[in-house]
C-alpha cells in the first residue's frame, strides 16, 4: 500500500471512527441518564 | 610495572576519551530538562527522571542500556511490556471525576474533534518520508496524552521513543502558551462572550458506575487492538466510582502512579543516548508534535462553531479548545480566556466536561488507529 493511500485511509477511517464511536457513546450515555435518572438524595 | 600503571591511569580516562562529540550536548540537554522542571514547574515529575535518565544514558562505557545494565533492565521490564503506560493509565482513570462530561454528553464530540491534530499530523509526517508506523507514532503526540503517545510508540517505533515523548510532554505542559493565540484568533467577540449557564447536577450515581463498563465494552468491541489502554483508564475510574475499594483506588492514583512515573522517566531518559537523539528527525517530530497540538485546538474550536450553530448558540466555541487530553490545564486556560471578555462567564465546568471527554477521546483515537492498522495488515 502507498503512503498517499494509507494516509487517506487513516484520517477518513480513524477520524470518522472516532467520532462516530464517541457520538454513539455519547447516545447511550444520554439514554443511561434517562434510565437511571439522578434521585432527590443524589442531588 | 610502569606498563600496568598506564593501563590503571587509562582506566580513569577511558571514560573522556570515549566520548561521542553528541553525549557532552545531550548531557546539556538533560540538564535543561533538569531546569525546565525545576524552576519552570514544566511536568517536573517527568522531565527530572527523564533529564537524569538523558544525563546517566549520555555517559560513555558505563554500559547501562547494555544488556544487565541497570537502564536496560527497567526499559525492558516497563516499556518493551508496554506496562509502564498502561499502570500510569489505571492511575489516571482513578483520578479522573467524568461527571461533567456526563452531564452534557454532547460535548463528548469536542473530544473527539480534539484528536484531528493526530491524523492531520500522521499524514503530514507520511509527506516528509517518514515510514507508516513512525508517522502513527509522530502522529500520536496530537493525542496531547503522554502514556498514550508511549505505549504506541513503545510497540511501533522504539527509536522514536525519547524524541516523541520529550514532545508530548513539553507541548502538553506549554498549553497555556500554545492555545490562547489561536483560541482568540478563531472565535469572535460574540462567540468568546457566550454564557453557558451553570452545570446542574444531573448524573446519578449508577450512570457514573456504568460508564467505565459501557466505554470499556463498547470501545473495546470497535477497537479491541487499544483494549489495553481504554481498560486500564476505566478501571481506574470504575474503582474510584464504586467506592468499595478505596485502598486500590489511592494506592493507584498514590503509591502506584509515583512509583511508575519514577521507572517511566528514567526509561524515556535511557533511550535519549545523543548518538540516536541527535538527529534532524529529532527536529521534525518536535516541529510537528507542536503542529499536531495547534491542529487539535483549530480542530476544537471549529467543530465548537458547529455545535453553537447546532444548539442555536447555546455552546461556547472556546470550550472545543478544551477537548484534547491535557487535564485540567486545558479546561482552565478556557476559563481564563473567556473571563477576560466577560468577569460573570464561568466556562470551566464546561470546559471540563469537553477535557474529559479529551480524555477519552485520546485513547479513542490511538484505539481506533491500532485498530484501522491491524486491518489493514500495517501491524
Amino acid at each position: 500500500m502507498d503512503n498517499w493511500t494509507f494516509g487517506i485511509t487513516m484520517v477518513v477511517v480513524g477520524m470518522g471512527g472516532t467520532i462516530l464511536t464517541l457520538w454513539i457513546l455519547s447516545l447511550l450515555m444520554n439514554v443511561m441518564k434517562r434510565i437511571f435518572p439522578i434521585t432527590k438524595e443524589g442531588k | 610495572m610502569s606498563e600496568a600503571i598506564g593501563n590503571g591511569l587509562y582506566g580513569l580516562v577511558a571514560g573522556f576519551l570515549n566520548m561521542h562529540w553528541s553525549n557532552p550536548i545531550m548531557i546539556v540537554i538533560g540538564m535543561i530538562l533538569l531546569y525546565l522542571g525545576i524552576k519552570k514547574d514544566i511536568e517536573p515529575v517527568l522531565l527530572v527522571p527523564i533529564g537524569f535518565g538523558c544525563i546517566l544514558v549520555n555517559i560513555p562505557l558505563a554500559g547501562l542500556m547494555e544488556e544487565e545494565g541497570f537502564l536496560r533492565i527497567i526499559y525492558d521490564a516497563g516499556i518493551i511490556t508496554e506496562l509502564f503506560p498502561l499502570f500510569i493509565f489505571i492511575g489516571i482513570g482513578a483520578m479522573t471525576d467524568f461527571g461533567p462530561l456526563l452531564e452534557n454528553p454532547k460535548i463528548f464530540l469536542l473530544g473527539a474533534a480534539g484528536q484531528f491534530g493526530i491524523f492531520l499530523t500522521l499524514a503530514l509526517a507520511l509527506a516528509l518520508g517518514f515510514t507508516k508506523l513512525e508517522a502513527v507514532s509522530i502522529g500520536i503526540i496530537g493525542a496531547c496524552d503522554g502514556p498514550t503517545a508511549i505505549y504506541v510508540t513503545s510497540k511501533y517505533a522504539p527509536h522514536l521513543l525519547g524524541a516523541v515523548s520529550v514532545a508530548a510532554y513539553c507541548y502538553m505542559s506549554l498549553v497555556p502558551i500554545i492555545q490562547p493565540p489561536i483560541m482568540r484568533a478563531l472565535t469572535t467577540k460574540e462567540e468568546k462572550v457566550i454564557n453557558m449557564g451553570t452545570v446542574k447536577k444531573s448524573v446519578s450515581k449508577t450512570t457514573k458506575l456504568l460508564f467505565p463498563l459501557v466505554v470499556t465494552v463498547l470501545g473495546g468491541l470497535i477497537a479491541p487492538k487499544g483494549l489495553p489502554l481504554l481498560g486500564t483508564i476505566m478501571l481506574g475510574n470504575f474503582m474510584k466510582e464504586s467506592g468499595a475499594v478505596s485502598r486500590l483506588t489511592k494506592a493507584s492514583e498514590n503509591e502506584i502512579a509515583n512509583i511508575v512515573t519514577l521507572l517511566l522517566g528514567i526509561s524515556i531518559g535511557a533511550t535519549m543516548d545523543g548518538k540516536v537523539f541527535l538527529t534532524s528527525q529529532t527536529l521534525i517530530i518536535l516541529g510537528l508534535g507542536f503542529l499536531a497540538i495547534c491542529l487539535d485546538t483549530a480542530c476544537g474550536i471549529l467543530f465548537g462553531k458547529i455545535l453553537k450553530v447546532v444548539t442555536r448558540g447555546k455552546v461556547n466555541p472556546l470550550i472545543g479548545a478544551a477537548g484534547i487530553s491535557a487535564y485540567p490545564m486545558s479546561a482552565r486556560v478556557v476559563q481564563k480566556e473567556g473571563q477576560k471578555y466577560d468577569r460573570k462567564n464561568f466556562l470551566l465546568m464546561h470546559a471540563m466536561g469537553a477535557n474529559t471527554g479529551g480524555q477519552v477521546g485520546s485513547v479513542m483515537a490511538a484505539a481506533v488507529m491500532l485498530s484501522v492498522l491491524k486491518g489493514m495488515g500495517v501491524i
